[in-house]
């Protein structure tokens, strides 16, 4: 779960990192009101979950009222990314002379949280990750014991911060972790950090995603979530729970684990059709799950058939079956041709008590893909 | 012959009294597996499926012997429930929860790597020697007794590929779901070696797909270190770029690595032919053999 940035900042300012002045607003009337009791200039940056926000027009500085209105009218109700802004944080801008980044996730391949700090912050930082790697210190951390402060110390010398404002950044780096740690964070971090002129030490930025499995241990944070859905398909994913991922294709596809689907998707691809979208219905799901499931795939204009490729392990065939029969029931005809694939825990008393009458039923992964493209239209090799 | 697992294993189940726990406890003693024991916390001296549950790990390991653990307990408990087993200790550990917090796992793995225990997953199938023992949720009917080896991070796909296989008569040794998530006990370099040293399995399957660099990094030891020749597979080809990769983790990675593109490549330079279909798996592996 990602939050906005204006709720990672509170939760950083919180925990006592130095922050900006900053208030949301939602309209031109309180970006100006904002700008006026925080004093010019001001940075009007548009909250919506996308990165480069500032190269798509989504961040503006303002130094006057009219150049406030200027930027609020700009921004508020632009699409970036496919995302309409509705709200705006108006900052207090920050006139620095250094731009650094200090970041805190999970590296995977070590099993161990990381702690990171590069003199070059306020750029794409994957570029530099990717181009000059050793331009970025990293820290791995013994998630038993956190990270010793010289471990801190250690890594913003190793990224050559100025000696003056070591201290202080290396204290943001130890706060950035603390919250890491507390909050079940998958990374913390802020890029850019700013040294001024007078050598103080502001974090311009903030980003926090929150790991999703451990939001039960979090309720405070959970609250703040804000369902950003793309469209009304992804924001009716977010409703049914599922993990989905809407695409260009005409060939809906539904399945059991995220490898079998990525696998039917690719099939659908080699066997010459377009997918239409990634939906899991994830492991033991239950009847009304699938039911939803099929309800997502035919609320999809873009899609002209339905591949169900379901292989049980934890998930029980005969439950897929019931929940495939209870979505058809309420329709005389079906809107669009569904191919059904169904093997694994319970697939023979699956296929006893599946309708059949009103589905297309393949034996194999392949024979199922190849039916689904033919009905949606595409060749199939 | 086989890895991990075999007729001798004796399984303790922890959350047996749960209801994936007794239903695939069930399952498992049906497919004849050695289960001795279930350890639930406050339940023990219950039995279930006939048998004795034990309030510790340790007490049921010490009482009737158990070796292995299958972890079939809710993701809010899981790691305390390793921790556990780890602490026990039996010699392998089969986490099959899924949704376990990341923080969690990594000092579960922590602890891992001060004790010799092997420990497959979290958020996995489990582990399978054909005709001999299942530790896990996987559908055993679909598996049959032979010479390839399999290894996947993904559950289903496991099972579509074990079908590809099974159904033109190749059977296997062992199969392993190391599980998709981002930290994981057992990947597919140690899982790799394990086959490598079983002289029973003569050929291997291993099934990636995108995200992370295990795939990279396990197609460098093939090359290194394999004569048992792999077979390949990676799940994710037309995945939309930029979906679920988060910010800070590719700044780690540097980047290039977690593409199917490079996973593929890297198996291909490393001499492991990776199909298209997963019945292409299934040819290349009649191939190899």
């Amino acid at each position: 779960m990602r939050l906005h940035e204006y709720q990672a900042k509170e939760v950083f300012a919180e925990a006592g990192l130095p922050t900006p002045d900053a208030e949301l607003a939602e309209s031109t009337d309180e970006v100006l009101a904002a700008a006026e009791s925080i004093g010019y200039p001001v940075a009007v940056k548009a909250q919506v979950h996308v990165g480069g926000r500032g190269k798509a027009g989504g961040i503006e500085l303002a130094e006057s009222d009219d150049e406030a209105r200027e930027a609020a009218d700009s921004i508020l109700g632009m699409d970036l990314k496919g995302y309409t802004v509705d709200r705006v944080l108006v900052e207090a801008a920050v006139d620095f002379v250094d731009e650094l980044y200090v970041g805190v996730t999970m590296d995977r391949g070590e099993g161990k949280p990381v702690a990171m700090v590069s003199s070059e912050g306020g750029v794409n930082i994957e570029e530099v990750a990717e181009e000059s790697p050793e331009a970025i210190a990293r820290e791995h951390v013994d998630p038993a014991f956190g990270l010793h402060p010289y471990q801190a110390r250690r890594a913003v010398y190793d990224a050559g911060v100025e000696d003056d404002v070591a201290s202080d950044v290396a204290g943001v780096l130890s706060t950035l972790y603390d919250l890491w740690e507390d909050s079940d964070a998958e990374d913390t971090e802020v890029n850019p950090v700013m040294v001024t002129s007078d050598r103080e030490v502001i974090c311009a930025d903030a980003v926090m995603n929150i790991d999703d499995d451990a939001l039960f241990r979090h309720p405070d944070l959970a609250e703040m979530e804000e369902a950003a859905a793309e469209d009304d398909l992804e924001a009716k994913a977010n409703e049914y729970g599922f993990d989905y991922v809407r695409l260009e294709g005409n060939v809906g596809i539904i399945g059991n684990g995220a490898g079998l689907v990525m696998t039917t998707l690719d099939l659908v691809d080699y066997y010459g059709g377009a997918p239409a979208n990634f939906l899991d219905i994830g492991g033991g799901a239950k009847a009304e799950r699938v039911a939803n499931a099929l309800d997502m795939v035919f609320s999809d204009e873009n899609v002209d058939s339905v591949v169900f490729n379901i292989f049980g392990g934890i998930t029980r065939g005969d439950e897929v079956a019931q929940g495939i029969n209870d979505a058809i029931a309420q329709f005389d005809e079906l809107p669009k041709p569904i191919v059904v694939r169904l093997a694994g825990t319970n697939a023979e008393e699956g296929m006893e008590i599946l309708n059949t009458d009103a589905l297309d039923v393949e034996e194999t992964l392949e024979g199922a893909v190849q039916k689904a493209v033919e009905h949606a239209g595409g060749e199939s090799r | 012959m086989s890895v991990l697992v075999d007729d001798d294993t004796r399984v303790v189940v922890q959350g047996i009294t749960g209801g994936e726990g007794e239903f695939h406890a069930g399952q498992m003693i049906e497919y004849g597996t050695n289960v001795v024991a279930g350890a639930v916390p406050g339940r023990g001296g219950e039995e279930v499926h006939g048998v004795p549950v034990y309030d510790t790990v340790s007490r049921a390991a010490e009482a009737e012997n158990a070796d292995a653990s299958v972890v079939l307990v809710p993701p809010a408990f899981a790691a305390d429930a390793l921790f556990e087993a780890l602490d026990s200790p039996v010699d392998l550990v089969v986490a099959i929860t899924e949704g376990i917090p990341a923080q969690d796992m990594a000092k579960v793995y922590k602890r891992l790597s001060e004790t010799d225990t092997h420990l497959i997953g979290p958020n996995c199938p489990g582990v399978i020697t054909p005709g001999e023992a299942k530790l896990g949720i996987l559908p055993g009917n679909i598996f049959s007794s032979g010479n390839v080896g399999l290894i996947s991070r993904s559950g289903t796909l496991t099972y579509q590929v074990v079908d590809n296989l099974t159904d033109r008569g190749l059977g296997q040794t062992t199969a392993i779901g190391i599980g998709g998530d981002p930290i994981i006990g057992t990947d597919f370099v140690d899982a790799l070696s394990l086959f490598e040293d079983d002289p029973a399995t003569d050929a291997i399957v291993m099934c990636g797909e995108i995200g992370g660099s295990d795939e990279e990094e396990a197609a460098e030891y093939i090359d290194a270190n394999m004569d048992t020749p792999v077979a390949g597979f990676i799940a994710g080809r037309t995945a939309p770029p930029g979906k679920r990769m988060g910010h800070a983790g590719a700044i780690v990675s540097g980047s290039g690595a977690g593409t199917a593109e490079s996973k593929i490549e890297a198996l291909s330079e490393a001499g492991v032919p990776v199909g298209d279909t997963p019945e292409e798996v299934a040819d290349n592996v009649e191939e190899l053999l």
